[in-house]
C-alpha cells in the first residue's frame, strides 16, 4: 500500500509534483497515468526516499521507505532509469541485493527464471537488450517479495510477448493480495491491465477513479449499433448499467455493454442489425481531453487538434 | 481487468515465502564484497596497484648505482631528499597511489555514472552504512596488497643493493615503520578517493580532484609567500603522508606519526563532507 499525502516536489522554482493525494490499495493494479513530464518518475522516486519532498508526504505500507527494516520486502520497484552497473552480470547485481536483506541464494535463481533470464544471467548487464534489461529491473523488483510492487512504464522495450508476460505477472501478483503501481502514458494500454487509475497533469492530480467509471464517465468503451428495429432493441438492451443513447430511429450509441452481448441479445430475439462498432480508439481521446491543457511538452500543431 | 480480482484471499497480505531479513551492516559489507568482486575495475587497479609498487621498487634497487642521487620520483614533496634504501623500494608509490584513488573514486563515482546508486539506496535506504562499507573494504583491500607490495620490493630490493653503501635490513630502525607506513598512507587514498566520488558523484570529476590534491597542489603552493609556505607545506595531504614513509625525519617534515595522522585527517574530513552530501540530497 501506498500512500501519498499533498506530496510536492519542487526543482529550483519549478513545481514538478504539485499536493498531490492517492492511495494504492493492496489486491489492485493501479495505473499511474500522465503526459511527458508529468512527474510520474518523479513521484515515484519520492516513494523509494530517493528524493526527498520538498512538502508532503508518501508512505509505503504506514511508514516512510526509510523506517523500514527490510524495504525489500515491502515494496520493489523498476525504475525508469537504468539502475544496474554495465560491467556486472545480472546474478552478480542480483546476488548483492539480496546480500543486503539475507535473501537466500534460492531466491535469486527464482526471479531469474521468473524473469526468463536463465540463458544471459552470468552475461554482462552492459550487452543486454532493452527488454532483457527490464526483465532484470522487475527481477529486481521482485526479489523481497515486496507486499506493494511500483514499476516505471514496465513495458517500455518489451516485445508482444513481453507485454503479455507482464500483463499476467501484474495480474497474478495483484490476485496474491499485492498492491500494484504501473506508470504508463498509454491510455488503452494500461486500461486493459489496471483496475484503478491514478492520473496527473503537470504533477497536479487530475483524476483519481476506477477504470469502469472512467470508462463510463467518458462515455468511452461505447458501441455503435445500426438496425432498423432500433426501438425494439433499445428495449432489450435496457438493463441498471447500461445506457442507450440514439440520434435517429436506426442508430443507438450503447454504454456498459460490449459489441458481443449486443450481438447476442439480437440474435436471440431476431433483430437484425447492419452495424456493431465498438469505439475503441476513444479511450486514448478521453485521456487526451483530460491531459491536454496539462501538457508540458507541446508538439506543434499537425492536424490542428493540440492547437485548440 | 474484473477477472483478475475474482479470487483474491480474504486477508489481502500477499503470502510471505521469502525469507527477509532487516538490514545491517554486516550484509551491507557482504554485499558490497560482491559489487567489489563482481566488476573488472576493481582487479585491474588492485593488480596494477601491486604491480606498480613491486616492479618499479625492485628495478629501483637492481640499477642503483650508488652515485648518490636524488630521488626524482614522486610528489615535489618528497622528490630531492636524499636517497635510501626504503625511498628506492617505494620508487612506485606516486604511481600506485593514483591507482588506488582511482579505483577508491570509482567505487562510488561509479554508481552515479552508471545508476548503480539507485538500487543501492533502495535496499540501503538509511544510506551511510553503504558508504562506511566501501571505505573500509577499498582501504582493506589496498593495505593488504600495498603492504605486499612495498615488502616485496624492499626484499628483493635487498638483493640488488647487496654489498651497496646504502643497504639497510628489515630489522634496521625505522625500516618496517616505513614500509608499513607507506601501506597505511595507500590505504588511506583509497578511502579518500572513496570519498572524494561519493562527494563529486563524477568519475572524472573524482579523479581530476584526487589528482590536484595530490599531486598539483603541493607544487602550487610554492607560490605562497615564503614563510606562509614553510609553515604549511607539511600538512598538504601528499606531504603529510610522505612524512609518514620517509625513513628518515627531517626538519621540514612532521614525524611520521603526526603524518599520518594529519593526512588521515584530510580524508576523515573529505569523508564527512561525503557522508552529509549522501545523507541530505536526492539521487
Ligand atoms: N533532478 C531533476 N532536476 C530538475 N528537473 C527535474 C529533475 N527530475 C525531473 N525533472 C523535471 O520534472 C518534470 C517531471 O519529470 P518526470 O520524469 O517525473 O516525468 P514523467 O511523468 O515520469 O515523464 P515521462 O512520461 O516522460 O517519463 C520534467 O519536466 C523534468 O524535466
Ligand atoms: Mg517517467
Amino acid at each position: 500500500m501506498i500512500e501519498a499525502r499533498e506530496l510536492t516536489k519542487r526543482y529550483g522554482d519549478k513545481t514538478v509534483v504539485d499536493g498531490l493525494s492517492f492511495t494504492v490499495k493492496p489486491g489492485e493494479v493501479t495505473g499511474f497515468l500522465g503526459p511527458n513530464g508529468a512527474g510520474k518518475s518523479t513521484t515515484m522516486r519520492m516513494v523509494l526516499g530517493l528524493d526527498a519532498p520538498t512538502a508532503g508526504s508518501v508512505t509505503v505500507n504506514g511508514r516512510s521507505y526509510a523506517g523500514h527494516g527490510a524495504p525489500l520486502h515491502e515494496i520493489g520497484a523498476l525504475l525508469e532509469a537504468k539502475s544496474v552497473h554495465p560491467g556486472r552480470s545480472a546474478e552478480a547485481h542480483l546476488t548483492a541485493l539480496a546480500q543486503t536483506h539475507g535473501i537466500a541464494r534460492g531466491r535469486v535463481d527464482e526471479v531469474i527464471e521468473l524473469a526468463g533470464l536463465q540463458s544471459v544471467a552470468g552475461k554482462r548487464v552492459g550487452a543486454f537488450s532493452l527488454g532483457m534489461g527490464q526483465r532484470l529491473g522487475i527481477a529486481a523488483a521482485l526479489l523481497g517479495d515486496p507486499e506493494t510492487v511500483m514499476l516505471d512504464e514496465p513495458v517500455n522495450g518489451l516485445d508482444p510477448e513481453g507485454v503479455l508476460w507482464i500483463r499476467n505477472l501484474l495480474a497474478k501478483l495483484a490476485a496474491e493480495g499485492r498492491a500494484v503501481l504501473l506508470s504508463s502514458h498509454l491510455m488503452s494500454e494500461t486500461a486493459q491491465i489496471a483496475d484503478h487509475l491514478v492520473i496527473i497533469g503537470r504533477g497536479r492530480l487530475l483524476a483519481d477513479t476506477t477504470v469502469e467509471a472512467f470508462v463510463r464517465e467518458t462515455g468511452t468503451g461505447a458501441v455503435r449499433v445500426a438496425s432498423d428495429e432500433a426501438g425494439r432493441l433499445r428495449a432489450l438492451l435496457a438493463g441498471p448499467d447500461v445506457t442507450v443513447s440514439g440520434s435517429n430511429d436506426t442508430e443507438l450509441l450503447v454504454s456498459g455493454l460490449g459489441a458481443r452481448e449486443i450481438g447476442r441479445v439480437a440474435l436471440e430475439h431476431g433483430v437484425p442489425l447492419h452495424e456493431l462498432t465498438p469505439l475503441g480508439a476513444s479511450l486514448e481521446e478521453a485521456f487526451m481531453d483530460l491531459t491536454t491543457d496539462e501538457l508540458e511538452y507541446r508538439s506543434a500543431p499537425a492536424d490542428g487538434r493540440s492547437a485548440r | 481487468m474484473s477477472a483478475m480480482t475474482i479470487d483474491r484471499p480474504a486477508g489481502g497480505a500477499a503470502p510471505a515465502r521469502t525469507a527477509v531479513k532487516p538490514v545491517r551492516f554486516h550484509r551491507v559489507l557482504l554485499s558490497e564484497t560482491t559489487k567489489f568482486r563482481t566488476i573488472r575495475s576493481t582487479w585491474i587497479c588492485l593488480t596494477l596497484g601491486l604491480v606498480l609498487l613491486g616492479l618499479f621498487g625492485s628495478i629501483g634497487a637492481f640499477t642503483y648505482d650508488g652515485g648518490g642521487a636524488g630521488v626524482t620520483d614522486g610528489p615535489p614533496g618528497i622528490a630531492g631528499r636524499p636517497l635510501d634504501a626504503v625511498s628506492l623500494a617505494l620508487m612506485g608509490l606516486s604511481f600506485a597511489s593514483l591507482v588506488v584513488g582511482v579505483f577508491g573514486v570509482l567505487s562510488t563515482a561509479g554508481e552515479y555514472s552508471t545508476g548503480t546508486i539507485r538500487s543501492t539506496l533502495a535496499a540501503v535506504p538509511k544510506r551511510l552504512p553503504v558508504l562506511w562499507a566501501k571505505a573500509i573494504l577499498a582501504g582493506g583491500a589496498v593495505l593488504v596488497i600495498a603492504a605486499a607490495g612495498a615488502f616485496t620490493a624492499f626484499l628483493i630490493g635487498t638483493v640488488g643493493l647487496d654489498g651497496e653503501a646504502i643497504a639497510v635490513s628489515l630489522g634496521d630502525e625505522g625500516v618496517l615503520r616505513s614500509l608499513l607506513g607507506a601501506a597505511l598512507y595507500l590505504a588511506l587514498v583509497a578511502v579518500f578517493g572513496v570519498a572524494l566520488g561519493a562527494l563529486l558523484r563524477s568519475p572524472a570529476g573524482g579523479i581530476a580532484a584526487l589528482v590536484s590534491i595530490l599531486l598539483i597542489l603541493p607544487g602550487l603552493a610554492m607560490l605562497l609567500p615564503d614563510s606562509w609556505y614553510d609553515t604549511l607545506n607539511p600538512y598538504f595531504p601528499s606531504n603529510a603522508g610522505g612524512a609518514a614513509y620517509a625513513l628518515t625525519e627531517t626538519a621540514d617534515r612532521l614525524s611520521p606519526g603526526e603524518g599520518i595522522a594529519v593526512f588521515a585527517g584530510w580524508v576523515a574530513l573529505t569523508l564527512a563532507a561525503a557522508a552529509f552530501r549522501l545523507k541530505r540530497t536526492d539521487v
